[in-house]
């Protein structure tokens, strides 16, 4: 176990840990139940999925409720932390991939795909002979019209709105921090609660906005590469932010419980890491699927 | 002075956990992990070599002769994935378990428990994919790069298969953030970046570049999941997508996955050549420098995949020339380890066997992968045997043999025994001619035009077909003897003990530890010494 002598430049190697057993566990459950449910499997599919998702939220309690103790004992010292720093970092670097992936499809469909299903360059056979008649627009669905007739969000409403706020949260944040470092535990609170309310709003516009396109707009999952490329990156999108918003609760939690020190706050700067991040993936996506 | 007190058994340095499912299950230690992930690729070597088996064991004659086709291409498809992400990576992403710590001078990998996360990911996601053989409908049979239309009308396994690769993912990302953080945070005071072994530095970008490269497959994959049970149009021109649009993004992860397969193996050769040429490496900034940029090549080259499905020829061109060009910094390379070789006092044990069989035999796979590069031979040579020559002899004569090189090399380290030396030299004589018996004449069958992918052939292919399946088995049947080599030196322990240095004039921090490494292995940071390491000093 971890009985340390807390001395400042001793290395801490962690003591042998279940949670990652665990947590592959969980993930093989929750994966292989997911995937037997899109089988159309019911039963076992559902069994595995749940418990396997129910198991992945006890690890991460588990986990991260090992590594905030330790760290209250004083175990990490300042090279545990830049690890931790470097972790974050890349993982953030991981995601911004994820969403390239996604990013990259939009535009390799409207600069490329769509003009050749259009008929333009090597594509005019094919046109042709296979989707006569079809233009190459921005929205489409394509050639097949797949899922029928759609419209599409307006920028400049909710969209806008949602901007705005996430932009604000960003702000918020910051003065989060700000009133961390010089120690005003009210202001902390205050502003993490602020941020957590934008974050909040903001996923009530988006769900609003979903159910709004689904029910009126006739845009779906399954409108064509508009659709695809609208619900696949807002919906990761807002995804992250779920994710996020539920991160802040808990540092707002831990702010309230003092974890916290002016100097030593990693998990809070990693948590508005995280935020900056999904902020910055909605103006990319606020600019390329609402705007353009 | 910093000292490093691992903290956790600070009365007792070399004290293991006692139990079994402590020890093995809940490490956090970085090389009772290292050994897991050996001991879980030399397993599914296996796997995947037996599946190869299948596969040439039904090319041996023209015509159907064993299985089914449609399980033929579940082999095809479910080697190459057992292959590369099952053995390949995991070997060394096992050998940077075990070895960067030690070479940077660390007592253990920068976050321990996560990199036990990322190891025990593993045999549960290929449980997932190895399920899907005894599944209805089979296992996946649409090749590893999993290209749609085709992937996604597979039957039960597309969604185990994908979620199957959601986990290797996840765990590459894992592992290789674990490796990045350890070599930029671990090193020992003195340790600066262009002191460390080359192995650590193409370690290093490797990590890099899976980070880079792996959330873009898990992408990848999970539109295909959408356009299969959630009616995305991806990858449908019906619906405006583009099936050649996966095969963009999927090799844009491909194609620096070749290289996160080749890098570390790179290093390895470069830290053993030195070794037994008894000279310093030759022009060691060089290899760095090289690393880099085929590393950042490795990003623009990815369309040389696709020069037959249709490309404006601007782009043809632009990737013909980026792919030549990677041929510069490895050719460097290539030209670095000759001049270390050059004049030396050479011995030739197993390790340097291998490593010079990697030499030769990878830069034949690297010359037939420039003639793939140029577009209108490409449109000849592309899904033929040519190509599978190509790539095995990057992968196996490649990388295989430097992990092969790398476990003779840094087995005493790891046991305190030294293996059975010759044995390991039937080892590498007996692979290394049967591996050009399995692989040499599929170069002729490609170029005479043998489809790759495909159970039955024409009987005009059936005689390179017979050396090939026979060099197949014997290449097979010998790799038992590898396993008996590793066992024999881990469990049997009947070979002359190890000392710490373990070869004549081998230098890194590695060496100064005692063999078998101690459990943590620098609890205090070793002073660095110049001279201590295998390039020399860099700064004359
Ligand atoms: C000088 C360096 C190299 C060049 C110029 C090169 C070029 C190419 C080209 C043009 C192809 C596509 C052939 C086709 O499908 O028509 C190819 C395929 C391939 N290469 Fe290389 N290559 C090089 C090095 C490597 C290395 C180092 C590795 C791995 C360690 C590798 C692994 C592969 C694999 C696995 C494929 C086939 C993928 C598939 O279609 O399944 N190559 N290479
Ligand atoms: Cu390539």
């Amino acid at each position: 176990m971890g009985q340390a002598t807390a001395s400042s430049n001793a290395y801490y190697v962690p003591h042998a840990s279940v949670w990652p057993i665990v947590g592959s566990v969980a993930l093989f459950l929750l994966m292989s139940g997911a995937a037997t449910l899109l089988n159309g499997g019911s039963g076992m599919g559902l069994l595995k999925f749940w418990l396997g998702f129910a198991i992945l939220i006890f690890m991460f309690f588990g986990w991260f409720g090992a590594v905030i103790k330790e760290s209250l004992q004083g175990l990490y010292n300042s090279q545990v932390d830049v690890s931790f720093r470097m972790g974050m970092v890349w993982f953030i670097f991981s995601e911004v991939m994820f969403f390239a992936a996604f990013f990259g499809a939009l535009y390799y469909a409207r600069i490329f795909s769509i003009p050749w299903l259009g008929g333009e360059g090597d594509g005019f056979a094919t046109n042709q002979l296979l989707h006569q008649g079809y233009e190459a627009a921005w929205p489409t669905n394509g050639p097949d019209n797949v899922g029928g007739f759609f419209e599409t969000i307006p920028a400049w409403g909710i969209p806008l709105l949602n901007t705005l706020l996430l932009l604000t949260s960003g702000l918020t944040i910051t003065l989060a921090h700000w009133a961390l470092k010089v120690g005003q535990r009210g202001a902390l609170i205050f502003w993490m609660s602020a941020t957590i309310v934008l974050g909040i709003i903001f996923l009530y516009w988006q769900a609003y906005e979903y159910v709004h396109a689904y029910q009126d707009l006739g845009l779906t999952l399954g409108s064509g590469i508009y659709g695809s490329t609208f619900f696949m990156l807002t919906g990761f999108h807002g995804l992250h932010v779920t994710l996020g918003t539920i991160m802040l609760i808990v540092i707002l939690f831990r702010c309230m419980a003092g974890h916290f020190t002016k100097e030593n706050h990693f998990a809070f700067e990693a948590v508005a890491w995280y935020w900056h991040f999904v902020d910055v993936v909605w103006l990319g996506l606020f600019v390329f699927v609402y705007v353009l | 002075m910093a000292t490093y007190a691992t903290t956790d058994h600070h009365e007792d340095h070399d004290h293991k956990p006692s139990g079994f499912f402590e020890r093995w299950f809940m490490s956090t230690n970085h090389k009772d992990i290292g050994t897991l992930y050996l001991v879980f690729s030399l397993i599914m070597f296996f796997i995947g070599g037996a599946m190869a088996l299948v596969i040439r064991a039904e090319l041996f004659q023209p015509g159907l002769q064993l299985v089914e086709p449609d399980f033929f291409n579940s082999m095809t498809t479910v080697h190459a994935l057992v292959m590369i992400f099952g053995a390949v990576m995991p070997a060394f992403v096992g050998l940077a378990n075990w070895m960067i710590p030690m070479m940077v001078g660390a007592p253990d990998m920068a976050l321990p428990r996560m990199n036990n996360w990322s190891f025990w990911i593993m045999p549960f996601a290929f449980a997932l994919l190895l399920s899907t053989l005894f599944m209805e409908g089979g296992a996946p049979a649409g090749g590893w790069t999993l290209y749609p239309p085709l992937s996604i009308q597979g039957g039960n396994n597309v969604a185990f298969v994908i979620f199957a690769v959601h986990m290797m993912g996840i765990s590459s990302i894992m592992g290789a953030i674990n490796i990045i953080a350890t070599i930029l945070n671990m090193r020992a005071p003195g340790m600066d970046l262009l002191k460390m072994p080359v192995f650590v530095w193409t370690w290093l970008i490797t990590a890099f570049l899976l980070i880079a490269v792996m959330p873009v497959l898990a992408g990848a994959v999970t539109m295909l999941l959408t356009d299969k049970f959630f009616g995305t149009s991806f990858f449908s021109a019906a619906g405006g997508g583009d099936p050649v649009m996966f095969q963009h993004i999927f090799w844009f992860f491909g194609h620096p996955e070749v290289y996160i397969m080749i890098l570390p193996a790179f290093g390895i050769v470069s830290e053993i050549i030195p070794t037994f040429s008894r000279k310093p490496l030759f022009g060691y900034q060089a290899m760095v420098y090289a690393t880099a940029s085929i590393a950042f090549l490795s990003f623009i080259v990815w369309a040389h995949h696709m020069f037959t499905v249709g490309m404006p020829l601007g782009g043809q061109l632009f990737f013909m020339y980026a792919t030549m060009l990677i041929a510069v910094p490895t050719g460097v390379k290539v030209f670095n380890w000759v001049a270390t070789m050059w004049r030396g006092s050479m011995t030739f044990e197993t390790p340097m066997l291998f490593a010079v069989g990697f030499v030769i035999l990878f830069t034949i796979g690297g010359f037939s992968g420039l003639m793939l590069a140029i577009v209108p031979a490409d449109f000849q040579y592309h899904d033929t045997y040519f190509v599978v020559a190509h790539f095995h002899y990057v992968l196996v004569t490649g990388a295989i043999f430097s992990i092969m090189a790398a476990v003779y090399y840094w087995l005493p380290k790891w046991t305190g025994r030294m293996y059975n030396e010759t044995l390991g030299k039937w080892h590498f004589w007996l692979s290394t001619i049967t591996v050009n018996i399995l692989f040499f004449p599929q170069h002729f069958l490609g170029l005479a035009g043998m489809p790759r992918r495909i159970p039955d052939y024409n009987p005009a292919f059936a005689d390179f077909n017979v050396i090939s399946s026979v060099g197949g088995f014997a290449f097979g049947i010998t790799q038992l003897l590898f396993a008996w080599i590793v066992i024999d030196c881990c469990l049997r322990k009947r070979g002359a003990k190890a000392t710490s240095g373990v070869w004549e004039s081998a230098k890194g921090l590695e060496w100064t530890l005692a063999s078998p490494a101690p459990y943590h292995s620098f609890t205090t940071p070793p002073k660095i010494d110049d001279r201590m390491l295998a390039h020399g000093d860099v700064s004359h």
